[in-house]
């Protein structure tokens, strides 16, 4: 418990003011800034909670990290919420399909900021083996911003620990300093995912203007096969 | 004993069932004379009729499976066919009916009428392979969505990744000039659209669909009470993953209930089709991602079958299929104890008794990677036995004494689990919860599926056997070396949460029973072969022709109907998963009961996504 304080002060030890070597474990000369950056990311990363949702296989390593052997408690993550507004982390257990992409970019718009999504399985980073598939999405990043890969098929428990490990570490890395990496503190409302559309296959409406595009490329494609048709059959 | 007379004479109950089909309707019926292919092909337009006659005279009045082909460049002719597995519940073999029509116009007359069980398999076939079916109820797409385009498991159907017809590709093997095939794609996505597609103006039919066929009775205004719809799912904490039910209340009683399903509709089919007859073994890990030892016997049985019509073909020695039957009940316990957990979750225990049932699960886990590599998706079985012998020891990190990994001996691993810890952990499950008064008053009576509902609606497994029909493909038709083993099949009379839950106890014990017999004959053949192919030759030549082999799954029986054309790959690969079918039952149990015991039913039938859509 020292051991961790000491080196939690020593982490908030502004670097330009020197500290005697005896009081280093009872003193921190730091920043306002600095100190408000490790009490509040210190908070959030303990209390992650995770959204109680699963997709795939990767869904029951998912509960079986949850349970007794893996007991992911230690972390604070427990607690296990079905509603996405009490959600700060969704994790994309499993394959991802077009027709369950809809709803996921539905949630993910409707969980609170700051929210982190972690692509747990090969299906949830880029399709895995039924990338193939008609009705399957390659890749959760594909719509929306993902924080952290765990590769596997499906992920054991302890890679899907060493994941949120990984959350942590991002989150502590997260400072006020840095507007960049806490874009929710900016100004306004934050820009919401668009819901993709089931079409005669799903659309991104964010690629609209590809549409576009190809529709008018085919129709001139179309035209200009009638008028050389047209051509050849007046020669 | 009369019985036995019959049998050991010529004329087979199935032959003797075939005689009479033809003799009934002659001109109607004929054999399906191809090389490789059994049962009869029927008229399209006699079809109701011969259903009929099959169900009540003949005696084969249960529907296992219904599926559809195509058969696009074969030398039989350009058609689609109906594939129909029927089984007599006594046990025996299938009576496989088959019908065809043109791809252009494909038109079928509906069987709903005669086998309520083939709702969804025929809206599945509609949905996939773009057949319809005259005098459906609700024939609608069930995987995909209202609006997509084309019929996918048609074969000249290509997906927007499309590379070759059959796998390996050329650009994998032997070359091995790989690109990422977003890169190919305008979109750099998973896409296609019809030429022309804009999505200006235009209207997603997808969720419209959905509520129209739901019944809402009369005007709002006439009644007492207020109909709502309700859309339960796909993200609900008690579905189970990403199932999704339109539930039409009356107060709070259920008057209609649709299942929505295809959320994780991986296309397991369609990928089957270009992968060679190996590659698909992997694949069916993922289907029942609980019990992936039991889909791959599956599977392993199907392709058996296939192989035993060609004349090079050793089936599997006898130490593989003692390790199969091991593994197999092993996993019918582990899903049994998981199933119990997640029905309890959602009367309302919360997560107490999964954890439980995860301490168990953990233990037998651990077996499963120390033997086959893989914690749950084992890829374990081959054709003609297993991948890899039992190892001489295994350590297990959940057995963790002082945080220091245990080193044990399989066989003393396995007899400490089977003897001792898992009954058990069985018996501790029925002392909490059996008379547990929360659970008698929410399970008992609710829910009821009557004997005559459970086989008119195909349900399988412990739904089936819970309904007081005693009928377990181990018995009824055997494979492996089930016919050695001592056991029962386990069965309850009143079809309703209560009988389902206790049935998967009973289970359980003679899972444990088998378990007892099968290690000494691990024991016994301890140093035997565990494959039998030559020169460990995983993928052999399948000969050409159609199999249908089934295996009873925790979760009841599943299926695989696989039709080789003599090459690579299957020409056609279907998979009959039991809680895809018994969730036809689930709007019958459901009616009339309150919106909470929907969970509860559901629970009860014990789905998992990955195999309801696959």
């Amino acid at each position: 418990m020292t051991n961790s304080n000491e080196n939690f002060l020593k982490e908030l030890h502004h670097p330009d003011v020197p500290v005697p070597e005896g009081m280093q474990s009872a003193v921190a000369v730091t920043s306002f800034g600095k100190l408000i950056d490790s009490i509040y990311n210190w908070g959030r990363r303990n209390s992650i909670w995770p959204m109680a949702f699963g997709l795939a296989c990767c869904a029951i390593e998912m509960i079986a990290t949850a349970s007794s052997r893996f007991d992911q408690a230690r972390f604070g993550m427990e607690v296990l919420r079905a509603s996405p507004r009490q959600a700060d982390l969704m994790i994309v257990s499993g394959t991802v399909t077009k027709k369950m992409v809809v709803p996921i970019v539905r949630l993910y718009n409707q969980m609170a900021e700051p929210k982190y999504v972690l692509a747990m399985g090969a299906c949830a980073i880029g399709g895995g083996p039924f990338k193939e598939g008609y009705n399957v999405v390659s890749g959760i990043d594909k719509y929306i911003p993902v924080d952290v890969y765990v590769p596997g098929c499906p992920p054991t428990p302890q890679a899907l620990l060493h994941g949120l490990i990984m959350m942590q570490k991002k989150i502590d890395g997260q400072s006020f300093g840095n507007r960049n990496s806490m874009p929710w503190y900016g100004r306004g409302p934050s820009e919401e995912v668009p819901v993709p559309v089931l079409g005669p296959d799903i659309v991104d409406p964010r690629q609209a203007y590809l549409l576009r595009r190809e529709a008018a490329a085919a129709i001139s494609a179309a035209e200009a096969e009638t008028a050389s048709g047209e051509a050849d059959s007046g020669v | 004993m009369t019985e036995h007379v019959q049998v050991a004479e010529t004329v087979t109950p199935l032959e003797d069932a075939i005689n009479r089909l033809e003799a009934r309707f002659a001109g109607a019926v004929r054999r399906d004379d191809r090389e490789g292919y059994s049962g009869v092909i029927v008229d399209p337009g006699k079809l109701v009729e011969v259903a009929t006659f099959v169900r009540d005279t003949l005696g084969f009045s249960y529907l296992s499976s219904a599926t559809a082909v195509d058969y696009l460049g074969k030398s039989e002719g350009d058609h689609l066919e109906m594939v129909y597995h029927t089984y007599n519940l006594q046990g025996g073999p299938a009576l496989v009916l088959k019908t065809q029509t043109p791809r252009g116009e494909a038109t079928l007359p509906s069987l709903v009428g005669v086998w309520p069980g083939a709702n969804f398999q025929e809206r599945e076939a509609w949905d996939l392979m773009g057949i319809r079916f005259a005098g459906h109820p609700n024939l609608k797409r069930i995987l995909m969505w209202e609006g997509f385009h084309g019929h996918p498991l048609r074969k000249d159907w290509r997906e927007a990744y499309y590379e070759q017809d059959t796998k390996p590709f050329d650009s994998r093997w032997p070359e091995g000039h790989v690109s990422r095939a977003e890169e190919h794609n305008p979109y750099g996505k998973n896409v296609t659209y019809p030429a022309g597609f804009t999505l200006d103006d235009y209207e997603s039919q997808a969720e419209k669909a959905l509520y129209e066929d739901v019944p809402m009775g009369v005007h709002v205004t006439d009644m007492a009470t207020d109909r709502v719809v309700v859309s339960m799912g796909p993200q609900h904490p008690s579905t189970h993953g990403v199932f999704r039910m339109v539930v039409a209340l009356d107060g709070e009683t259920i008057v209609a209930l649709e299942p929505v399903m295809g959320y994780l509709h991986r296309n397991h089919e369609k990928i089957g089709e270009r992968n060679t007859f190996l590659h698909n073994m992997p694949f069916t890990d993922r289907l029942d991602y609980f019990c992936s030892m039991s889909n791959n016997l599956g599977y392993a049985v199907a392709v058996e079958k296939l192989l035993a019509l060609g004349k090079r073909w050793d089936p599997p020695t006898y130490r593989a299929e003692a390790i199969r039957v091991l593994m197999v009940e092993l996993t019918r316990i582990l899903n049994h104890l998981v199933a119990i957990g997640f029905l309890l979750n959602d009367l309302g225990a919360y997560f107490t008794p999964l954890m439980y049932a995860i301490i168990e699960r953990e233990l037998i886990l651990d077996f499963f990677e120390a033997v086959s590599g893989s914690r749950m998706m084992c890829n374990y079985m081959r054709f003609g036995g297993v991948a890899y012998d039992l190892p001489e020891r295994i350590q297990s990190t959940a057995a963790l004494v002082n945080d220091r990994v245990r080193d044990f001996d399989t066989m003393h691993y396995l007899r400490a689990l089977i003897n001792d810890r898992l009954p058990r952990a069985i018996d501790q499950t029925n002392d909490l919860l059996t008379t547990n008064e929360i659970i008698t008053n929410r399970c008992i009576g609710v829910g009821v599926l009557t004997r005559e509902d459970a086989i008119a609606y195909s349900a399988a497994g412990p739904v089936l056997r819970a309904s007081g029909v005693p009928y377990d493909v181990r018995r009824a038709e055997p494979y492996s070396i089930y016919p050695d083993l001592e056991f029962d099949v386990a069965v309850r009379y009143h079809g309703d949460i209560y009988d389902r839950y206790l049935i998967r106890l009973d289970e359980m014990r003679q899972s444990i029973r088998i378990l007892k017999q099968v290690l000494p004959i691990l024991e016994e053949t301890r140093g035997q072969p565990f494959f039998a192919g030559r020169g460990g030759q995983y993928n052999p030549r399948i000969p050409a022709g159609e199999a249908y082999g089934r295996a009873e799954n925790p979760k009841g029986e599943l299926g695989y109907y696989v039709v080789s054309d003599g090459g690579q790959n299957p020409w056609r690969y279907h998979v009959r998963s039991p809680s895809f079918i018994n969730l036809t039952a689930l709007e019958q149990m459901c009616k009339g009961h309150k919106v909470a015991d929907v969970v509860g039913i559901l629970g009860s039938i014990d789905i998992v996504l990955g195999e309801v859509d696959r």
